[in-house]
């Protein structure tokens, strides 16, 4: 049994199967990076296991438990969704920050509604409620800056998003998502719009993440030095479907379908 | 002293002006976020009404509309405004100017409502799915991440139709309220000079002025972010 396990997610949009049937799992503190040329359906993957978009049939265990079941995903209330979804983290490529908040206060938004929510379904009320959501966003607001010192931006933390680099934005972005303890970070091309001097400081990030918190992660990138160093596991998507899977040393100095040895002869002939 | 006459008078029309600008304004930009998520509502009967209701709304003048208004009496409950008047016990000027106020109101509400839809819809997907995967309520999601976005992004053209609201005000004469237009011209009548008239523009441009300034204040205000 698998920490995470995806089984046979399709998903259609109008006449298009852009996902045929995708078997993915990934164990604790792993790093599974997913390859593949564009349009193969990773960001609909990704998307799906984040709940934005509605796998047609499949099913989703979370540590043995079912946790999506294609079948009665239109008996799930926004609650519940809303509740699965907590066990995900999704980096986005345009990072997607709240423009109108701090870098700190786009960190501690969500916690700090979540908290207020939890606190008043324990019944608290006027000012007893006021003084818990005080005292527990005090402590969300210190759990952010560590966050923020973890990805180097303790001194921009009553900066604008609108005043950071596209690197540093990228990494507020991953700050906010961890700030929810999610059991499994996934990133969406996380590098993918930024300028090339700016991916560095980035994909360190990631790298420190995973070696100081054992966070389990699902990566989509097209850095493929990146993906064979930080990866446990490689997946490799090809038109809605695994191709090929394995470890970095295999995938990357092994391939075996036909697909794959292509696809790794296009990228190799980038540079 | 007629001038301190003409001054007087002009100052109580302003002052119904006034009153009828600033209670279109609070009710109208809810009303018209209201009307505006309804124009986007999955509910079809609902989206229909409301585009519907834009569509003759803003089709025709508000002139009519604000007469139509006092009509309603007539042709609902075929009784005459004197019957509402003893049967709510107010003044006959007051159940104008409610009249007008209604009119004016709903006018205004659907304008907002298509400057509040088209911002709405354009604004990035990515800001909603971002609060989503964090676990927010729509609720939430409107409240703390779109909102204010959204005064920021509807702040100029919402400028736009508020100062053309004190120039409509005028249009409430046709309901006989007597406002700041109205009083001026009875005036002329009254004395004979066409000086009130002048005396009305300057009111008329001296508040416009004022809420220039304002509206520049909040937009500078709103300047600590960009997108
Ligand atoms: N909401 C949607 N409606 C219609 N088609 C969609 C939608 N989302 C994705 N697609 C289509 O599905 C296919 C796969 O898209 P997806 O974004 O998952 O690919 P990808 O592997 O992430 O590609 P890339 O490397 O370019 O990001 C594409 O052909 C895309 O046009
Ligand atoms: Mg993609």
């Amino acid at each position: 049994m698998s920490y995470l396990e995806i089984k046979n997610f399709t998903k259609s949009f109008g006449g298009l199967q852009v996902l045929k049937g995708i078997d993915v799992s990934i164990e604790k503190s792993e790093v599974l990076t997913i390859i593949g040329s564009s349009g193969s359906g990773k960001t609909t993957l990704l998307r799906s296991i984040n709940f934005l978009e509605t796998p047609d049939s499949g099913q989703m265990l979370l540590e043995g438990e079912l946790l999506f079941d294609a079948a009665k995903a239109n008996q799930y209330s926004d609650a519940e969704i809303r509740q699965k979804r907590l066990n995900f983290g999704l980096v986005f490529q345009s990072f997607n920050l709240f423009p109108q908040y701090t870098v700190l206060k786009n960190v501690t938004l969500a916690p700090g509604l979540l908290a207020e929510t939890s606190l008043k379904k324990q019944g608290l009320k006027g000012r007893e409620l006021k003084r818990a959501v005080h005292e527990r966003k005090l402590e969300i607001e210190k759990e952010g800056l560590e966050l923020l010192e973890k990805v180097g931006l303790t001194e921009k933390k009553d900066s604008y998003p609108c005043e950071l680099s596209g690197g540093q934005c990228q990494r507020v972005a991953i700050a906010r998502a961890m700030a929810l303890k999610p059991l499994v970070l996934c990133f969406d091309e996380p590098t993918s719009a930024l300028d090339p001097e700016l991916t560095g400081e980035v994909l360190r990030v990631i790298k420190e993440l995973k070696e100081s918190t054992n966070m389990t992660m699902i990566i989509v990138t097209h850095e493929m030095g990146f993906a064979k160093n930080v990866s446990d596991k490689i997946v490799f998507m090809a038109e809605g479907l695994v191709e090929e899977e394995g470890a970095p040393s295999e995938v990357f100095d092994n391939p075996k379908s036909p697909k794959l040895k292509a696809f790794l002869q296009g990228v190799n002939s980038e540079i | 002293m007629e001038f301190l006459e003409i001054i007087k008078a002009l100052c109580e029309g302003f002052g119904k002006t006034l009153l009828l600008f600033a209670i279109t304004l609070l009710a109208s930009l809810p009303l018209g976020l209201v009307i505006s998520f309804g124009s986007r509502s999955k509910f079809i009967p609902l989206k229909a009404f409301c585009r519907g209701l834009v569509w003759i709304i803003r089709g025709t003048p508000l002139m009519l509309q604000v007469l139509l208004v006092t009509l309603i009496p007539y042709y609902l409950f075929n009784v005459g405004n004197t019957t509402i008047i003893s049967f709510f016990g107010i003044k006959m000027k007051s159940l104008l100017f409610v009249y007008a106020s209604l009119a004016f109101i709903l006018n205004y509400a659907c304008y907002f409502s298509e400057i509040f839809r088209g911002a709405i819809e354009g604004m990035p997907k990515g800001q909603y799915e971002a609060g989503a995967v964090l676990g927010m309520t729509k609720g939430q999601i409107f409240r703390k991440i779109i909102f204010l976005q959204l005064v920021k992004k509807t702040l100029t053209p919402v400028s736009n139709e508020v100062i053309t609201l004190v120039k409509d005000t005028a249009l409430a004469s046709v309901a006989g309220v007597i406002e700041l237009y109205t009083m001026a011209e009875s005036l002329v009548n009254e004395f004979v000079v066409l000086t009130p008239l002048f005396y009305a523009a300057a009111f008329y441009l001296i508040f416009n002025g004022l809420l220039t300034v304002l509206f520049a204040f909040l937009e500078k205000k709103l300047n600590f972010y960009k997108e």
